[in-house]
């Protein structure tokens, strides 16, 4: 609680400190403050209550995993040095975020490309719709580490496969949005392509793009998280550096305190991957 | 003067679920150059579907359209069409949306100096241009339909065709787009078709109003020519006679025969 205080004081301060500028209603500067400070004092709290319960529930003289204070201190060359490079799969954290960013970065991209494109052909073509949709109905309920084996029986490559899983695991939500996206183009936009008489590029580029851009975006953001999902998972199984196998290898060597560790790492890059997308989709459709 | 665009006994059926519906029936027109012609009866009675004939986004089932003695039966710009809803491109700014129009149809004729100075004329034309960096969401109902006809009218077209143009505006804002329209008219000479419900709208504008029957297989029921001198201003027409005579006809036509007095 002492810390709860100090930062409402720390908020509250530079505003008063400031008495040269010609002041503000007296109140202004209170209220910004309060502002302020309901703003970062409710995460924050959460934040201390999650750790307080985990740290109590893992406090325990048989206590099964290791409390926060004990992850922090196992952990700590791991967090202070995340660039080291040992050779082989002796790498820090950095170089396994990195190598699985990188698959998820070549699948997404496969996938929002093929995505967008099958997604604008159903969405177009009443009859592609009737011919695709059951049958992409019924391969997206097939969950990501299913495909794994198919794709190392096709790929006999432990990369490929784990892109190729990304890729079958995020592109159904981009192909089901963009095509929602495309068949709700108001008619009225597409009467004004034909008073224009564009041709089908530009209609599609000028047109179709455009309007579905949100659409598209809402896809993009289901599915990065999808393949965010989906690489953790495919690297344990198919080894080499990355996080996913980090995770698997630290298991092997019951290294708790490191699991929870990449584990944290993995859900803070899932919810940046996620705040990027969001970004970008904000930037294209303003 | 010549036939400029004639309908031909255009009839359209549409086939439903239920069976056919017979929408059109037989219509026929024939208009001039630089006629400003108003469509006009009671909703559903067919007359956003003969504009789209017209405009070649339906196709009749039944006679044709001819422009300039040739047969009408896609989309083009030389009938440029100013939707009810203003059908702007969201993305597009102001400029943005009629330079898209001005580089597709004069994109081979002209240099971009030449579109560019040519957008903003037509912009300039409805009092646009000061807004022509705004997107559609950020200006009002009024000044988005402006900037629909900017857009038509900066296809060049033969026919202007308006489809309710004014219909979902307030009556302040009709009025001034109703002078503006006027103007550009009498300045340009169009020929110009506008669907309306308005019958202020159409005795003001128009040198013939077309007065629909009812669906289903709607035809033209009665045609009137509103030989009042132009140009028009609408405070000297509220107080002229032969105006409120028109309008009672068309008023007349409308509401059955009720006694024109009664309507007026």
């Amino acid at each position: 609680m002492t810390m709860v205080g100090k930062l409402t004081a720390l908020t509250a301060d530079p505003a008063q400190s400031i008495p040269a500028k010609p002041a503000p209603p007296p109140g202004a500067a209170a209220k910004r403050a309060r502002e302020i400070a309901g703003r970062v004092l409710p995460p924050v709290l959460g934040l201390a209550v999650v750790l307080g319960l985990w740290q109590l529930a893992c406090s325990g003289p048989n206590a099964m995993l290791p409390g926060p204070a004990k992850v922090v201190r196992d952990t700590w060359p791991l967090i202070v040095d995340p660039f080291f490079d040992h050779g082989g799969v002796d790498k820090g954290l950095f170089w396994h975020l990195f190598a699985s960013l990188k698959r998820v970065a070549v699948g997404f991209s496969l996938s929002a490309v093929a995505g967008v494109f099958l997604g604008v052909l159903i969405g177009q073509s009443t009859m592609a719709y009737r011919a695709l949709d059951p049958i992409f109905q019924v391969l997206r309920t097939v969950p990501p580490l299913a495909w794994l084996p198919i794709s190392l029986a096709a790929f006999r490559q432990a990369d490929p496969s784990a892109i190729f899983v990304i890729f079958i695991t995020s592109v159904w939500p981009i192909i089901l949005n963009t095509a929602v996206g495309v068949r709700n183009i108001p008619q009225d936009y597409r009467n004004v392509a034909m008073v224009l008489r564009l041709s089908p590029i530009e209609f599609f580029f000028k047109i179709v793009i455009p309007a579905t851009v949100p659409y598209i975006f809402t896809g993009l953001k289901i599915g990065i998280g999808l393949s965010w999902l989906a690489i953790v998972a495919a690297e344990m199984l198919i080894g080499g550096v990355g996080i996913g196998f980090f995770i698997w290898d630290a298991w092997n060597s019951s290294l708790m305190s490191e699991i929870i560790l990449a584990l944290i790492y993995v859900g803070l890059v899932g919810f940046m991957l996620d705040r990027m997308i969001a970004f970008v989709g904000q930037k294209f459709s303003s | 003067m010549s036939v400029y665009l004639s309908i031909e006994n255009v009839g359209i059926t549409f086939k439903t679920d239920k069976g056919s519906f017979c929408a059109l029936d037989d219509v026929r027109l024939r208009i001039d150059k630089g006629e400003f012609i108003s469509v006009i009866g009671h909703s559903g009675c067919g007359k956003s579907t003969l504009l789209n004939i017209v405009a070649g986004l339906l196709q009749a089932t039944e006679g044709g359209v001819l422009l300039e003695g040739r047969e009408v039966d896609s989309p083009g710009p030389d009938r440029a069409v100013v939707f009810q809803n203003h059908s702007l491109l969201p993305w597009l700014t102001v400029y943005d949306n009629v330079r898209m129009a001005v580089d597709k149809v004069l994109g081979g004729t002209k240099t971009k100096a030449e579109r560019h100075d040519w957008t903003m004329h037509n912009l300039a034309l409805v009092r646009m241009d000061q807004a022509k960096d705004k997107k559609p969401g950020e200006i009002s109902g009024g000044m988005k339909q402006r900037v629909g006809i900017a857009r038509a009218l900066a296809m060049e077209p033969k026919v202007l065709l308006l489809d309710e143009p004014f219909g979902a505006l307030d009556a302040l804002t009709r009025a001034h787009l109703q002078d503006s329209l006027m103007e550009i008219h009498h300045r340009l000479g169009n020929t110009v078709i506008m669907i309306t419900h308005d019958v202020d709208e159409s005795v003001l504008l128009s040198d013939r109003i077309v007065m629909m029957n009812n669906g289903p297989a709607a035809t033209i029921g009665q045609i009137l020519d509103i030989d009042l001198e132009r140009p028009r201003r609408r405070v000297d027409l509220a107080a002229d006679p032969h105006y409120n005579h028109l309008r009672a006809e068309v008023l007349r036509f409308l509401h059955g025969h009720a006694p024109a007095s009664h309507a007026a």
